[in-house]
């Protein structure tokens, strides 16, 4: 402003970042923080610090300041509520202008949003709950490689969910003796399996024969069931440069998809992969190691919903959601709340799901939601039912742990899961009647009967640590 | 529990619902009313069970679009099967909205597959 003169020291934030009469523009970039300030803050000069540690500011007025147009380019709290069930909290609902970040760059975005302003000492704890991406900024990223729809034109998978596994022991098998794990689940009915998050290119199996051995077994039980098989290649690495070569020489064997950490190795190493897998053809399927770290705490990181919204900008066909049912952490309404921002192309704002705004994802594909961690055969009917058609449910113990090794255990989730459809498009009730169409779907298969037989008693009730807030 | 020790034949099952036992004409009716309430277009398709691993089999007639009658349904399946009767036949449902198959299986295996 051209009136201004530059008065040196330190002045509220709230004089320039509480704004509440604003209206949020549509390409403004939203946020929403769950922010407990240190005792004697008010709230509104703790959700303007926090707007403008994550925007323009610093901790004093400086000179410079008046060279540009700081009205254009903060970022402004304009909306305070209170956290249901918490006196401490309080939501900080805060809007950035566009032009703070970088085109396609989920990386630029995370950077100002969640960067020093989580260690600021004028906060005790701060979560960022949620995000609205303007479509603005959604159209210059290039989210999945394929998508939902995509991905089933290519793996012929219509009409269902699909069924996976994690290759296990998950570390220490020779590259020759995991491959026959691959070929004896694919064979037994599995779509596709999936390298252990941890399996990389260790000493007792390098990644190149790793490769060689499970492409081999792919192709074999692919043309033994008349169906298409996958296995997930972890091109996961130390550098981009290691990763590009594995991605490159799985698509030397001709494998549909391949793998990677999104969490552990960064959102920038993951865009560049999603960018190659658009150009060559290849399917993306993405784990989250490290993820509880950051969202566990209800009061202090990111939610997943937030990380979930980051990666389908920036490209994967299948996330990792938890299970809601299974050994892993994981709230059923939040969890679907972040599933749908995983598949659907608009999906608007629902406090009973955790979702504070309204999302419109244009014409972005969708991620395949995949559900892994503890769950086995009687589970099946929940899943179901819980993640509908447009997802992956793997069954690693669940079918590597069945009597009858790999291919029974394959065999039992399959039976399963097509009972489970069938019953399910019948009009049947999937988590009332769930029981019997499993007993019944046993009567023409022995590898299921067995699999209830064997997993019968095992349960997995412990609360959920991070709840929704609800007072 | 005592370790099964059964062999486990791999068997060539053609996607969605190859695991269940042959479907009878009021199973298959059942998914034609599901297909049809779901707002999709039935489809029929039939191939030689030696290029079954093709994307592309061949169609019989058109996608029936707008037929709401399942059993009219079924009949263009005994149709085809009458016309192709060493072929392998499946029904797909086409899903105009996500541009995609919303359902896809095999309703008729030829003998001995």
């Amino acid at each position: 402003m051209a009136n201004k003169t530059f008065n040196a020291g330190v002045q509220d934030y709230q004089l320039t970042y509480w704004t509440p009469d604003y209206t949020p523009l549509d390409t403004d970039l939203l946020a929403c923080f769950k922010v407990v300030p240190q005792e004697g803050v008010p709230r509104e000069e703790a959700a303007a610090a926090v707007a403008a540690e994550s925007s323009t500011g610093t901790w004093t007025t400086v000179w410079t300041d008046l060279l540009t147009d700081m009205e254009f380019y903060k970022g402004r709290a304009y909306r305070i509520e209170d956290v249901p069930g918490d006196k401490n909290a309080f939501y900080a609902f805060i809007a950035y202008p566009l032009d703070l970040f970088e085109e396609g760059s989920v990386v630029n975005v995370l950077t100002s949003l969640v960067g020093n302003v989580f260690g600021f000492k004028a906060v005790r704890s701060l979560r960022l709950e949620d995000l609205r991406f303007p479509m603005a900024f959604i159209k210059t990223c290039g989210g999945p490689p394929s998508g939902i729809q995509v991905e089933r034109d290519k793996l012929n998978k219509y009409g269902r969910p699909m069924l996976g596994c994690t290759i296990k022991p998950k570390l220490g098998l020779s590259a020759k003796n995991y491959g026959r794990a691959v070929y004896e689940c694919l064979r037994g009915g599995l779509d596709l399996t999936k390298d252990d998050e941890n399996i990389n290119s260790q000493p007792f199996q390098r990644w190149r024969d790793r490769f060689e051995f499970v492409a081999e077994a792919v192709d074999k039980a692919t043309a033994e069931t008349g169906e298409r098989k996958g296995h997930y290649l972890n091109v996961t690495a130390g550098t981009v440069e290691e990763m590009m070569k594995r991605a490159e020489f799985a698509k030397e064997l001709g494998q549909p998809i391949i793998m990677h950490d999104f969490l552990t190795a960064g959102f920038t190493a993951n865009t560049t992969l999603a960018n190659w897998c658009r150009e060559n053809g290849m399917l993306l399927h993405i784990h989250r190691a490290m993820h509880a770290v950051i969202d566990r705490n209800p009061l202090h990181g990111i939610h997943f919903r937030v990380l979930a919204k980051c990666l389908r900008l920036s490209g994967g066909d299948h996330l990792h959601t938890g299970t809601v049912v299974g050994k892993l952490e994981g709230d059923r309404a939040s969890t679907l709340g972040f599933v749908d921002q995983l598949r659907e192309s608009f999906v608007p704002e629902d406090r009973s799901r955790g979702v504070f705004f309204d999302q419109d994802w244009g014409s972005m594909p969708g991620v395949m939601a995949v559900a892994s961690g503890g769950i086995h055969v009687w589970h099946m009917p929940a899943l179901v039912n819980i993640f509908g058609d447009d997802s992956v449910l793997q069954f690693g113990g669940g079918t590597q742990g069945h009597p009858g090794g790999n291919a029974a255990g394959a065999a039992a989730n399959r039976v399963a899961l097509e009972a489970c459809v069938k019953a399910r498009n019948e009009g049947r009730d999937l988590e009332r009647e769930g029981g019997d169409i499993l007993r019944d779907a046993a009567r023409n298969s022995k590898e299921l009967a067995v699999a209830l037989e064997t997993w019968k008693e095992i349960k997995f009730e412990f609360d959920t640590v991070d709840k929704l807030d609800v007072g | 529990m005592s370790i099964q020790t059964d062999d486990y034949r791999t068997k060539s099952t053609l996607e969605t619902f190859g695991f269940l036992p042959e479907f009878t004409a009021d199973e298959i009716y059942d998914q034609i009313v599901y297909i049809i309430n779901q707002g999709w277009n039935c489809s029929i398709e039939h191939e030689d069970p030696a290029n079954t691993s093709a994307h592309y089999w061949g169609m019989w007639k058109l996608p029936m679009f707008g037929e709401r009658d399942p059993n009219a349904v079924l009949a263009e399946i005994d149709q085809c099967r009458s016309a192709y009767p060493n072929h392998v036949i499946r029904l797909i449902g086409y899903d105009n909205y996500t541009q995609c198959q919303g359902h896809n299986f095999v309703v008729y295996r030829p003998r001995g597959m």
